[in-house]
């Protein structure tokens, strides 16, 4: 908890498993001079919502003039489960893995082979080798394949894990490899004609209206402040709409308990536009990323994040 | 042995501010998998972390806890450099040690 | 100098609507691209990806600001398509809209096809006065009945509101609810009935 925080008071009876102590606050062994601002202890309950909601309502009111969402991001970025995916990723990074037991430290994520900080920026990007843009996710299916050997079906066929399932190893290099940026400025590039066409494609496709709702990215994301339900939606047009969005993709995603992709989140959404599926890794899904990292420039990259 | 625990102890004013990252499924048991079946209570039950042989926290945890659960506390009377070790076990008897040097 | 190109083209074919979406430069390969990216998946065909006029006219970034004639041509074409109830009742159950309102499935490829459809009209709208969890993508609905009170034709306009708002609203981004077939005809009356009803939620 943030100092400033209220310490929370339990009776002793409610100390199953810890000492209570005189004051009848719950502690594992008695706080010698303790004054106000003092990091007060969180007690082993961490229901996260509960916890959450519970100090947000003792924090005093004159502190956080700040937006209550954004309190309650700041609070849960602290512990963010994303960390585990991202330990994990590394792990797969740097195993030699595969038909070919390769280890991924050859892989050219477009800043050259191996290099992986700030790489997560400048992505999607064009790459000689394959004649194309690229995206994060496209582009370490492409390395797990060429490098290390592995069918590029069976990847494309399950990029993301079900719910309750642990993280797939796609989602937990993601992980990595976006936190490798965490700090790093904003910089999808258009220096080629590729990434020019990339942009405008992502771009058309952001307002075409098609499905029997007649849905576009616009639609939702075209103005500011709105929401669907209590779920607040950034304008992706604006320059602080698009920097937020781009900045903080991939996501722990609180309510699927998982890290969950900027390919997972666009596929979703198309899903809710009533449109046939979006392809994982297709050239269409890529062009919307560009767009958007387009619109983002300037913006810092801060992910994993955690989201609702 | 299960996934690793991402581990912070960090000496402040005289005291070791310790965070915990956890990595566990917590399956309450009360919730219906794919093929509309329960799925089996899992989750941590006890977490135990010491310093030079004597537990500085003992924690009873029951299947309200969510799914990688993070726990955070402070403590004195240990030093930079020391050791601390926590190890947590869960319903299904599974378990889980790690150590951290303070910093 | 490439980059002024593409900001050039950039401008017109924004502010073009429809004259650009005819004139698509063949070197981005959009529709190239869009037949590659997407597959069936359930109840949701590749046919859902071809566009009617009027999406194509709207696919651009302000509407709003298209040729008068433009924009009138898609109202008149949406007015002539609605189909009024053919034994003139306008108002069904109100309980029954308030499900249909609620409900936010429907139509997604992970949708049973043969489920009844929600509207999810709480996903962008305002309705009863007691439901706090609703959306501001559409205005509000508060007290809908007291608010068209004076107007006898207000049945009438909002029948044709919900079967194809655009008669009304040219590229507005509310679904086409009868003439996309998203509803049934009794489903309309009833969400009618949600809007009309001195017994509704809305209205109490």
């Amino acid at each position: 908890m943030k100092p400033g925080t209220s310490r929370l008071a339990l009776t002793p009876s409610r100390c199953e498993g810890l000492i209570a102590s005189e004051g009848g606050s719950c502690s594992p062994l008695p706080l010698a001079g303790e004054g106000p601002g003092v990091r007060a202890m969180a007690v082993g309950v961490r229901n996260r919502r509960g916890l959450a909601l519970l100090a947000l309502a003792l924090l005093p009111v004159s502190a956080h003039a700040a937006d209550p969402t954004s309190v309650y991001r700041q609070m849960l970025a602290e512990d963010n489960p994303a960390e585990l995916a991202v330990a994990h990723g590394q792990q797969l990074w740097e195993q030699p893995r595969g038909p070919r037991q390769a280890a991924l430290t050859a892989c050219d994520l477009g800043q050259g082979p191996g290099v992986v900080k700030g790489a997560f920026a400048a992505l999607p990007r064009y790459f000689a080798d394959t004649a194309s843009v690229m995206d994060a996710e496209s582009r370490l299916v492409h390395c797990m394949v060429t490098i290390q050997g592995f069918d590029r079906q069976q990847l494309a066929a399950a990029p993301f894990s079900e719910a309750g399932a642990p993280q797939t190893d796609l989602e937990a290099l993601v992980a990595y490899v976006a936190a490798q940026s965490r700090g790093a400025k904003i910089r999808v590039p258009q220096s080629t004609s590729e990434e020019h066409d990339s942009y405008a494609r992502g771009r058309d496709l952001f307002y075409r209206r098609a499905g029997p709702y007649d849905f576009s990215c616009a639609n939702c994301h075209g103005a500011d402040h709105l929401r669907i339900r209590l779920q607040e939606l950034p304008n992706l047009t604006r320059p602080e709409g698009a920097r937020s969005a781009f900045a903080h993709w991939p996501a722990y995603r609180v309510s699927q308990g998982a890290v969950r992709t900027m390919q997972w989140r666009l596929s979703d959404c198309v899903r809710q536009q009533r449109w046939p599926q979006l392809i994982f890794g297709s050239q269409a899904s890529i062009d919307l990323s560009t767009y958007l990292g387009v619109l983002a420039a300037g913006g810092t990259m801060d992910a994993p994040s955690v989201r609702r | 042995m299960a996934d690793p625990m991402k581990i912070r102890a960090v000496m402040q004013s005289g005291r070791v501010e310790v965070k915990i990252l956890m990595s566990h499924q917590e399956e309450t048991g009360l919730r219906k998998g794919a093929d509309g079946e329960l799925v089996p209570a899992h989750f941590i039950s006890n977490v135990s972390v010491s310093h030079a042989g004597r537990e500085v926290l003992r924690v009873q945890w029951g299947r309200a806890i969510s799914k990688n659960p993070f726990l955070q506390f402070a403590f004195r009377g240990a030093a930079r450099g020391d050791e601390l070790t926590v190890t947590w076990i869960d319903n299904l008897g599974d378990t889980r040690t790690d150590r951290i040097t303070i910093a | 100098m490439r980059a002024f190109q593409t900001l050039v083209l950039t401008v017109l074919t924004v502010a073009g609507g429809t004259a650009a979406q005819a004139q698509e430069v063949p070197r981005w390969g959009l529709e190239q691209v869009i037949a590659s990216s997407f597959r069936a998946s359930g109840q949701a065909g590749l046919d859902r990806l071809q566009q009617t006029p009027m999406q194509v006219a709207c696919s651009v970034a302000h509407p709003d600001r298209l040729p008068t004639e433009a924009q009138q041509r898609i109202e008149r074409e949406a007015l002539q398509g609605v189909q009024f109830p053919q034994d003139g009742r306008w108002l069904g159950n109100w309980q029954a809209g308030e499900k249909i309102a609620q409900s936010g499935t429907g139509l997604q490829y992970s949708d049973p096809p043969d489920a009844p459809r929600g509207g999810n009209c709480y996903g962008c709208h305002r309705l009863s006065g007691t439901e706090i969890a609703f959306g501001t993508i559409g205005p509000s609905l508060v007290r809908y009945r007291q608010r068209y009170a004076s107007d006898s034709d207000a049945m009438r306009r909002t029948w044709i509101r919900l079967w194809n708002v655009h008669a009304f609203n040219a590229c507005s981004v509310m679904p086409r609810f009868g003439d996309a077939g998203i509803l049934t005809a009794e489903q309309i009356r009833d969400v009618m009935a949600l809007l009309f009803d001195p017994a509704s939620p809305v209205n109490r």
